[in-house]
């Protein structure tokens, strides 16, 4: 099974409705409908709050605000990922960003909570906040470390020298806007109270993470927490821990002794969960005139809320990328009083690629060499920072698979010299890298007695595919077909993971499985070969084949269900296991990565500017590939991604008031049909035994990778404008346009 | 979003009677009033539902022109043949808007009336003098990349967003309206939409109750008739610039033209500086350049939309060469 394109086991629920999400279970019966207030100032301290008329009005049964809120457990820093620790809310008058919760109406129907809502009336003395990251990009400090455990800088060699003696350089600064996730379900949690337990329907990405900062903020045992969370539609890093709706909920539930549920609004989502900031990016590369890299620079400034930091690893994407002898990284943090900066899908290498892919096409230009030559010539031996040896790296064959099918030879070497009609045809292209990551899941994997297997995780599906792969590893594991494989996902009480994220969902959840299935066997095998009554008696273990539902050694058979039945009336069950990467010595001897070559033909309106894709491919390197079309699925998705981030995406700051100007999707761009007319993403066969026994990796972020700066590029050569700050918008490729003259 | 009553009134005397009430609003497709509501911008206390009315139907005039009911849905008017050919800038403009299901229950009354994008407008924390009147245009010294370039005030820098009333401007459309106590009016659309001045809140010169029933379109003028919309991506989106034009041409002469623009003014944008400009003179780029700087003598920007000057030259120096071509 594994590597076929199995259909999504899901996708019969989903198109007819029947997969349940967070807010809209009804086992615990008729709910309360919770709505959130948020402040309408982006620093401050509210000086009083009236809430009488909305307690008066029809339906309302609680109108919480920091005045009568339960006092909760604080955000603990020492608890290492910050989404595990509490996340306490209402918790003073101080208002720390636009939009900030500051009450919670909960009424018998969602129309009556949101009219109550509206009758919440808070006054604020508004502070002066700091809003706008370029008056303050000076003022910035160096965090610890990185997210994601990354040093903070990193030199080798002697940048200084090396650049400036280079024969050529690029010296150029990247900037790169707010961009949100902007999953299709919303961040929604509906708590039923069941004596002194929560049951807690809640749309997240790691339901280990959501119980423990759950548990935390409202200082209750973990054992009295059930999550539940069996689909959840979309996440991107903005559900990987809980937010205001789920601790509202929490505590409104409990104090009610009654289930209420609370989503945030489409608006709400542009404050509430987090988002990747903005980033200025200086890039250094100094060559010689051969094309070869002797310098690489890349230094790193972006936004960080003062109270939460997040750095995101922005620079480290550089780390692995290119070789070169001198080399510098660094990230610095400039605090702004806008809302927490957190992982949206490729943190660090979706903003990073951007800039460094940019500045490469530069330096290809100023040397005269194809830019997919240039990164050729640049491809290190060994990881080129750690000197660690590279686990499985095909970023060249990446390169040269994609120029052939692209047709990349075409592209015209002078920009803005290809025309057709009124479009300015360019083509460009970048590489792709991510780091590949791993984290510890448990999978136990039960076999019935009736020879059907379970399949038992607190690993979740945002979409991606869980359900499907871990039905493939387990056929697979067990020699089953699919349509006897049962997988369960999405429990607080199934064996935890670390869930969906950072693209090491399936990975690890499918090497766990795999193991746990090894383990299963080897019990039925013990006592199957040593059962005299088996026609397997007697015979070597380790020659045993598991398919369609027996066990072959040579020549000899035995139905599972026979086994099952004299030996394991109940069943047989084992589980296995990953370990975190810090844990697992092959994340320290190989450099472990995913890669991949992006190409890219735009039309730029000679007149207007407007920028279209007319076509887009990837050719990627993931080592082993499960299942061939949710892999598909997501590369794509990210290709879609970094045409969004390359021409469209972008938040916007009110410089005044802090608050995200284009809080919906109609103002807050992201690409829509007809801006995608040919996309193709091609995945090289693979696979990385340092990874782990199964030699996949992750896929889920990759597709982002590079896919923006490909579109850039293309861009500077249809037009020879450079933008080097993203989105590109018409108007900054505009007064670069030639004259209209006919 | 609070609480109100609704009614269906039989007929369109009823539904004008209906609306007198005070805080009665018309509603037609929704799709406009209903985020509005939803967001607390509009807060109607009685809706009075028109769009079952018998104001659905396109009719053929003596004259060679059209009659569209108030309640014909916009993918209808695009995709109706007799607008397709002798009216094809209607049905350009109308497929560059919105999406397919949103034109299906959009109506050409709702569409008129359909009210800006300014993002202000739509945050009740920010002032917004269009909102509510005295509490300042937060758009002025903020976010302003969409706004107007033409015909703003200190008081709104807003745009209009509709692109089929561009349309129907440079077609010197005639706007039917019924009042409360039964009167019958025509507005030629050009006298129907309001620049904001001081009062940026009152759009239309339409009365409290009055109606849309219908939009006349008189026959086609002559020429060739081009709408081009310039937007940030490729569907789904609002125009930045857009301009609608019908060029009459012969053996290298513009006999007639018109111009109008949609996303730089607070209201659809006739040109009639462009238009003189075209009259009579030779169909050559140096004449739409003479036309497009008159179209923007006047034009300012504000910041973040300065842009928007060269591109409606732009826009229209193209638009009037393709139109010119082939007519
Ligand atoms: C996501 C999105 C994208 C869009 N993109 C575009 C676009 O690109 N271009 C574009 O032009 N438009 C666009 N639109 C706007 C769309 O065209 C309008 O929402 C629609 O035309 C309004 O028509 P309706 O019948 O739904 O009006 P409603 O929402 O029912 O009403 C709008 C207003 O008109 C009043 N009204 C309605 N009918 C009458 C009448 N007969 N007499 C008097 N008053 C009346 C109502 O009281 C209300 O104030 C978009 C809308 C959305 C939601
Ligand atoms: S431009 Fe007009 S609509 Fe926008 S904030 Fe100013 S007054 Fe309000």
């Amino acid at each position: 099974m594994i590597g076929q394109p199995l259909d999504r086991i899901d996708g019969p629920l989903k198109v007819t409705g029947q997969a349940i999400y967070a807010y809209e279970h009804w086992e615990p019966g008729q709910p309360l409908y919770g709505v959130i207030v948020g402040a309408t100032v982006g620093k401050g301290r509210i000086t009083r709050i009236d809430t009488d008329s909305a307690e008066h009005a029809p339906g309302v049964r609680m109108v919480m605000t920091h005045r009568n809120a339960p006092e909760q457990g604080a955000r603990d820093e020492s608890v290492p990922m910050e989404y595990w620790r509490a996340q306490p809310v209402l918790t003073s008058p101080d208002i720390h960003y636009h939009g900030e919760p500051v009450a919670l109406v909960v009424a018998e129907t969602l129309e009556q909570a949101r009219a109550a809502a509206a009758l919440v009336h808070v006054e604020y003395a508004a502070g002066r906040g700091r809003f706008d990251f370029a008056a303050y990009e000076d003022e910035a400090y160096a965090p610890k470390e990185a997210n994601g455990g990354f040093p903070t800088d990193t030199e080798v060699g002697d940048f200084d020298t090396g650049f400036s003696t280079a024969d050529v350089r690029i010296d150029q600064r990247y900037t790169t806007p707010y961009e949100l996730s902007m999953p299709m379900e919303l961040h929604a949690c509906l708590v039923q109270p069941r004596g002194e337990d929560l049951i807690v329907y809640v749309s997240c990405q790691i339901v280990d993470a959501a119980l423990a900062s759950i548990a935390s903020t409202l200082r209750i045992d973990p054992a009295r927490i059930y999550i539940i969370t069996p689909f959840v539609g979309g996440g991107f890093g903005s559900k990987l821990g809980i937010h205001a709706e789920t601790i509202l909920a929490a505590i409104a539930a409990r104090a009610l002794r009654e289930p209420v549920k609370v989503a945030l609004t489409r608006q709400q989502i542009f404050q509430l969960v987090g988002m990747r900031p903005t980033s200025s990016q200086r890039v250094r590369l100094g060559a010689g005139r051969d094309g070869r890299l002797v310098a690489v620079a890349h230094d790193v400034t972006m936004a960080t809320n003062p109270d939460i930091e997040f750095a995101e690893q922005t620079a480290a994407t550089t780390r692995s990328l290119y070789a070169a002898p001198h080399r510098l990284t660094t990230h610095r943090l400039t605090p702004l009083d806008l809302p927490r900066g957190a992982d949206v899908r490729a943190p660090g290498e979706a903003p990073g690629l951007l800039a460094v892919e940019s500045a490469m096409d530069e330096l290809a230009d100023a040397l005269g060499i194809d830019p997919v030559e240039l990164r050729i010539r640049n491809e290190p031996a060994v990881d080129p920072e750690s000197g660690v040896p590279f686990s499985d790296r095909h970023l060249v064959e990446c390169l040269r698979e994609g120029a052939r099918r692209f047709g990349w030879e075409h592209r015209p070497t002078t920009p803005a010299s290809m025309r057709e009609g009124r479009w300015l045809v360019g083509y460009g292209m970048a590489a792709a890298i991510r780091k590949h990551f791993q984290g510890q899941a448990t999978v136990r994997v039960r076999l019935e007695a009736d020879g059907t297997a379970v399949v038992q995780t607190d690993m979740t599906d945002i979409g991606t595919g869980t359900y499907t792969i871990l039905t493939q590893v387990a056929a697979d594991g067990l020699g089953l077909p699919p349509e006897r494989v049962r997988i369960e996902l999405g429990r607080s009480e199934l064996p935890t993971s670390w869930g969906s994220g950072g693209s090491w969902g399936a990975a690890n959840s499918s090497t766990a499985t795999h193991r746990a299935c090894v383990a299963v066997r080897e019990k039925l095998l013990v006592t199957a070969c040593g059962d005299t009554g088996s026609p397997l008696h007697g015979l070597d273990p380790a020659e045993a084949v598991f398919a369609e539902g027996s066990v072959r050694i040579g020549g000899a058979d035995e139905a599972l269900s026979e086994i099952l039945a004299r030996n394991h009336p109940d069943g047989v069950q084992a589980e296995g296991e990953t370990r975190f990467m810090g844990d697992d010595p092959n994340y320290a001897a190989y450099s472990i990565h995913t890669y991949g070559a992006h190409f890219a033909e735009v039309g730029v309106d000679a007149d207007t500017a407007e920028i279209r894709l007319r076509r887009m491919l990837g050719v990627f390197s993931v080592g082993r590939v499960l299942n061939p079309k949710t892999t598909r699925s997501q590369l794509i998705g990210g290709m879609i991604w970094g045409v969004g981030a390359a021409l469209q995406e972008e938040a916007v700051v009110d410089l005044r008031s802090g608050a995200f100007v284009n809080r919906d999707l109609a103002q807050y761009l992201m690409p829509v049909h007809a801006d995608i007319p040919d996309v193709d993403a091609v995945v090289l066969d693979g696979y990385d035994d340092k990874a782990n026994v199964l030699g996949m990796k992750g896929v889920g972020e990759l597709g982002i990778c590079g896919a923006g700066p490909a579109i850039a590029n293309a861009v500077f050569n249809a037009t020879g404008v450079r933008v080097r700050d993203f989105p590109i918008t018409l108007e900054k490729v505009l007064p670069g346009l030639p004259l209209m003259d006919t | 979003m609070r609480s109100f009553t609704y009614e269906r009134p039989a007929d369109a005397r009823a539904a004008v009677a209906a609306a007198s009430r005070s805080g009665a609003k018309f509603i037609s497709g929704g799709t406009n009033l209903l985020d509005l509501m939803k967001l607390d911008i509009e807060h109607p206390s009685h809706l009075v539902d028109i769009s079952r009315l018998a104001l659905r139907d396109i009719d053929e005039l003596p004259d060679g022109g059209l009659r569209i009911g108030a309640q014909a849905a916009n993918s209808d008017v695009a995709a109706d043949a007799r607008v397709r050919t002798r009216y094809p800038v209607l049905s350009q403009a109308l497929v560059s808007g919105a999406s397919g299901q949103l034109r299906n229950k959009a109506s050409t009354g709702g569409n008129l009336l359909q009210r800006t994008r300014c993002p202000y407008f739509y945050d009740t924390a920010a002032g917004c003098n269009k909102r509510d009147p005295g509490s300042g245009c937060s758009a002025i010294d903020g976010s302003n990349r969409i706004h107007a370039i033409l015909g703003a005030s200190d008081a709104c820098i807003a745009t209009h967003p509709s692109d089929m009333a561009v349309a129907m401007t440079v077609l010197d459309a005639q706007i039917e309206l019924l009042d409360a106590d039964e009167s019958v009016r025509r507005v030629a659309i050009t006298d129907f939409y309001r620049l904001p001045g001081d009062t940026p809140h009152l759009e239309t010169v339409l009365r409290p109750a009055e109606m849309i029933t219908s939009v006349v379109l008189p026959p086609p003028p002559p020429g060739r008739q081009l709408y081009r919309k310039v937007r940030d991506r490729a569907s789904y989106e609002f125009a930045l610039v857009s301009v609608a034009a019908v060029v009459s041409a012969d053996q290298a002469t513009i006999a007639q033209a018109r111009v109008a623009f949609g996303g730089v003014a607070h209201k659809p944008w006739r040109s009639v500086e462009a238009e003189a400009a075209l009259t009579g003179r030779p169909a050559t780029m140096a004449t739409y350049r003479a036309a497009a700087d008159a179209a923007m003598r006047d034009a300012v920007g504000q910041g973040h939309n300065d842009f928007k000057i060269e591109l409606a030259r732009r826009t229209l120096c193209r638009t009037l060469a393709q139109a010119a071509q082939s007519s």
